[in-house]
């Protein structure tokens, strides 16, 4: 297994053989944020080119097919026409929160998409409460969307930013809730703790039947978080026309854009990397040469082929399913999610404290 | 021709009591203004003239049927007891009328304009209004009106307006429409919000209203017939069936029993074409894409059926005064008997998608409740009326065409819930392809249309003819002065009661369930506005 940390130590040791330790800390600072950003608008465009063809064959079509073979530079030519459109602001929004909202979203993406770690030994921001920095700084996000809504003096925005309010703060209990149960198992909060933990099996093996429910309510937590459907209800295309970012155009639309998808993958990359090894090839214990043979697979290959799967699971039920209802989704989650979430994690305690798992 | 009984504005009121509570006529099938100008010195005697208004009625337990009309000679300030509080679809009606011919009716609680400005001056269907004269085309937008002028009528005779607040300054008012993904075309909802609950809805229609009913009383009767395919574009054929089948009735014209058998089975494959539009709306509307393209693979196959005999797709201009515009294409038998057996086999694949799902029957159970009396107050018939347990179906009511001699179920739920209108149009999509079944194998030799005169002129008098459209009763109404024009042309919109029981179906159900409530109802705007 490779591991990227001797890069990243010998790129370290060079730069301070021939620069003061602050000015390497700094180039790799700027070196780290650059490939962050890269990264994120790559994953981006591979999602949303996905999500186009997966939708397509989901529903007797073809999806994009004009633009490059088999559409693929379809996503390319919508991203460049929205850099050139204009961004306008409406007469009598607030201005200062109306331009705000987009990069708050933005952010709050980007900081919890740096806790992800890719590769063994490539991870941005590992320490040892990982988990509850990762909750923190994906809290951030409803907060540009709230401002979106508020600040864009639209009626439509304004009931799709309080819906998602109130959703997003519902469903973040239970996602939380969820990445506890394994926190109670693995021990540990911090990201490489708990794959460490899973060299031995992957934690929805190790953990069986209080791990495999509570990946299955981080699901469905997780997508009503990054309001896909059939949670989409803050931007309910068929009520509130595009909802919180009706009046957003250009590239602060696509900011929304951009971070819906990316939420999106964040949710399906931390349900891989807690529920499913993350970078961890799969291990079987006492099977040595099976592992070995794993092994050769490199980790980031894991990783991405593990968040891909479950982002093909989050899109599977986005096309399949209508919509909710308010009151629908906050009864159920409320009455129903949160519940099973807590007598979940009161099981998965049991069966740590009498050593029932594997 | 039919008998209308002439009632003195006087009487109108008891009369109109009677009839409701006495002879239970509790449907108010069709309302229509009149315009018979001022009297003349060789007027016949009994000739009725001045601006009136002529009612059909219909019994909904003995089907009884019953034509009565009034009218004023005032011209300046035409005054007309109301019958709003007898029949709850009076009262969109009667706004109409006082839109086209300034008809004031006395007690009506809401007397605004409904399709043209507020600005508009004049009155457009009068006949002796000349609408371009005092209307230039404004530049500037049309002010929204939270008010509304109630015409009561006080203890001594006098009348008095009253105004009312539709919605105060206080109030959190929602526009959905005129540009809206759910309302289905340019039709707007003013939606008063209590958070996501909804208050009060105040529809506001007009946004593209064609004045085809003036159109008509300048156009040939051929000619007229263009014009019924834009009203509801999912009814094309039916619409224009019933307005065939009006001229056909007035001017004694028998058409052949093939002409009879091609309508019947282009009127039902045009309503499964209305039915799957509608399962595909819905199912987006609900936020359920996949399913709304499953509707849509379905649907471009009766298209092209269509598209194959008659040319159109949409527009379809197939019925004629006498038969049908040409006959069916050699291809055209076989590709329905193998649209309906693919249409058989696929059809689950919809129940699977969209009705078994937990959370569409969860939006849609228990939502939007008319009642029976509702419905036949509104005059909501169709898919609606059906859901509510209201035997509607004009196919049973008043055969016509080949419905008489095929076998079909009226489809009845008496839940009333958008669950229930829903299943109405799913189950309605199997008894098309029965009826369609039975027909398709037996279509006679003879000839497509029966030779007419190159000059169609209506004998004198006033004919109704309703069908069954995708989405309820569409009625023409016809009165003819012996011309090559009509003299009054009016259509019984199917939709405009669908639209006017939205407030009562949406009252304290969330913003939500309107999008649901408009799905399930199915109106089509072309049609409310015409």
């Amino acid at each position: 297994m490779f591991d990227f940390s001797i890069v990243t130590n010998w790129v370290h040791s060079t730069l301070t053989s021939v620069m003061p330790e602050g000015w390497a800390v700094f180039i790799e600072c700027v070196v780290i944020a650059v490939w962050i950003i890269t990264l994120y608008a790559l994953l981006a465009i591979a999602l949303i080119y996905m999500e186009r063809k997966v939708c397509g064959f989901f529903q007797c079509r073809l999806g994009p097919n004009r633009v490059g073979k088999w559409g693929c530079f379809q996503v390319f030519a919508d991203v460049l026409k929205m850099l050139t459109k204009e961004i306008f602001n409406p007469k009598n929004a607030d201005q200062f929160l109306y331009n705000l909202a987009p990069f708050l979203v933005i952010i709050a993406s980007f900081l919890t998409f740096s806790c992800l770690p890719i590769n063994k030994g490539a991870s941005i921001l590992d320490f040892n409460v990982g988990v509850f920095f990762l909750l923190a700084a994906s809290s951030i996000g409803v907060l540009g969307i709230l401002l979106a809504g508020w600040g864009s003096n639209n009626k439509y925005s304004l009931i799709g930013a309080m819906r998602s309010g109130a959703q997003i703060v519902s469903y973040e209990l239970s996602a939380g809730l969820s990445i506890m149960t394994a926190v109670v198992l693995t021990g540990t909060m911090s990201f490489s703790g708990i794959i460490e933990y899973q060299a031995d099996g992957w934690l929805i093996f190790k953990g069986h039947i209080p791990a495999i429910i509570a990946f299955l309510t981080y699901l469905v937590a997780g997508n009503a978080e990054c309001n896909r459907g059939p949670f989409d209800l803050p931007e309910a295309e068929s009520e509130l026309t595009a909802g919180y970012h009706t009046e957003y155009s250009g590239m602060h639309f696509g900011f929304f854009y951009l971070a819906e998808y990316l939420n999106m993958f964040i949710i399906a990359a931390v349900a891989a990397t807690i529920f499913l090894g993350g970078w961890m090839p799969l291990h079987i214990g006492g099977l040595d040469g099976f592992n070995a043979v794993m092994d050769f697979i490199p980790g980031f290959v894991w990783y991405f082929a593990k968040a891909f799967f479950v982002v093909f699971l989050l899109m599977w039920i986005k096309w399949t399913f209508p919509r909710l209802r308010i009151d629908q989704l906050l009864s159920f989650e409320w009455k129903y999610l949160m519940p099973l979430c807590m007598a979940n994690l009161l099981l998965m305690t049991l069966m740590v404290v009498f050593g029932l798992h594997f | 021709m039919e008998e209308i009984k002439y009632i003195e504005p006087s009487a109108l009121r008891n009369e109109m009591l009677r009839l409701r509570n006495e002879a239970k006529m509790d449907f108010l099938e069709s309302l229509t203004g009149m315009d018979w100008g001022v009297p003349a010195e060789d007027d016949a005697p009994g000739t009725v003239r001045g601006l009136g208004i002529v009612y059909h009625l219909e019994s909904t337990e003995t089907h009884e049927r019953v034509a009565v009309k009034t009218s004023t000679l005032d011209r300046e300030h035409p005054e007309l007891p109301t019958v709003s509080d007898i029949w709850k679809t009076a009262k969109i009606n009667e706004r109409e009328v006082y839109d086209f011919y300034g008809i004031i009716f006395v007690g009506h609680t809401d007397m605004r304009r409904i399709y043209l400005r507020n600005d508009w001056v004049g009155y457009p269907l009068r006949k002796d209004d000349d609408p371009e004269k005092e209307n230039p085309l404004r530049m500037d937008n049309e002010e929204t009106v939270d008010e509304t002028t109630e015409i009561e009528l006080s203890a001594d005779g006098t009348i008095k307006n009253k105004k009312d607040i539709i919605f105060d300054d206080e109030e959190y008012v929602v526009n959905i429409g005129p540009q809206h993904p759910a309302t289905h075309g340019v039709l707007r909802f003013r939606v008063s919000l209590e958070g996501e609950t909804i208050k009060k809805i105040d529809p506001i229609l007009g946004y593209i209203h064609r004045g085809i009913e003036k159109m008509n009383e300048s156009l040939t009767y051929p000619q007229t017939l263009a014009l019924t395919d834009r009203l509801d574009y999912l009814s094309a054929m039916q619409n224009r069936h019933a307005l065939c089948m009006c001229i056909e009735k007035a001017m004694g014209i028998e058409i052949s029993e093939r002409a009879q058998y091609i309508r019947t089975i282009m009127d039902e494959l045009q309503r499964l074409d209305s039915h799957l539009l509608y399962y595909g709306c819905l199912a987006m509307d609900l936020g359920a894409l996949t399913a709304f393209f499953y509707a849509f693979r379905d649907r471009e196959k009766i298209l092209d059926i269509f598209e194959e005999t008659c040319g159109g797709r949409l527009i379809i201009n197939y019925n004629m005064i006498g038969g049908v515009q040409a006959d069916i294409h050699p291809n055209f038998v076989k590709r329905v008997k193998d649209f309906i057996k693919y249409l058989r086999g696929v059809i689950h694949e919809y129940h699977d998608i969209f009705t078994g799902n937990i959370i569409a029957q969860n939006r849609m159970k228990g939502v939007g409740v008319l009642s029976k009396e509702d419905v036949i107050s509104y005059g909501a018939t169709g898919g609606t009326g059906r859901a509510s347990g209201w035997h509607c179906d004009v196919r049973k009511r008043m055969p016509y065409a080949m419905y008489d001699k095929v076998n079909f179920k009226e489809i009845i739920y008496t839940e009333g819930d958008s669950f229930a209108r829903y299943m109405v149009r799913m189950d309605e999509i199997m008894e098309s392809m029965n009826i369609i079944e039975q027909l398709i194998d037996n279509i006679p030799e003879g000839e497509y249309k029966v030779k007419t005169k190159p000059i169609i002129k209506v004998p004198e008098g006033q004919y109704y003819q309703a069908v069954e459209a995708s989405r309820g009763e569409f009625g023409v109404f016809l009165e003819s002065h012996g011309d090559k024009y009509p003299y009054r042309l009016h259509y019984r919109s199917t939709g405009l009661p669908l639209a006017d029981i939205v407030d009562t179906a949406c009252r304290g159900e969330k913003i939500a369930d309107l999008i649901t409530v408009g799905g399930t109802l199915d109106y089509v705007v072309p049609d409310i506005d015409r």
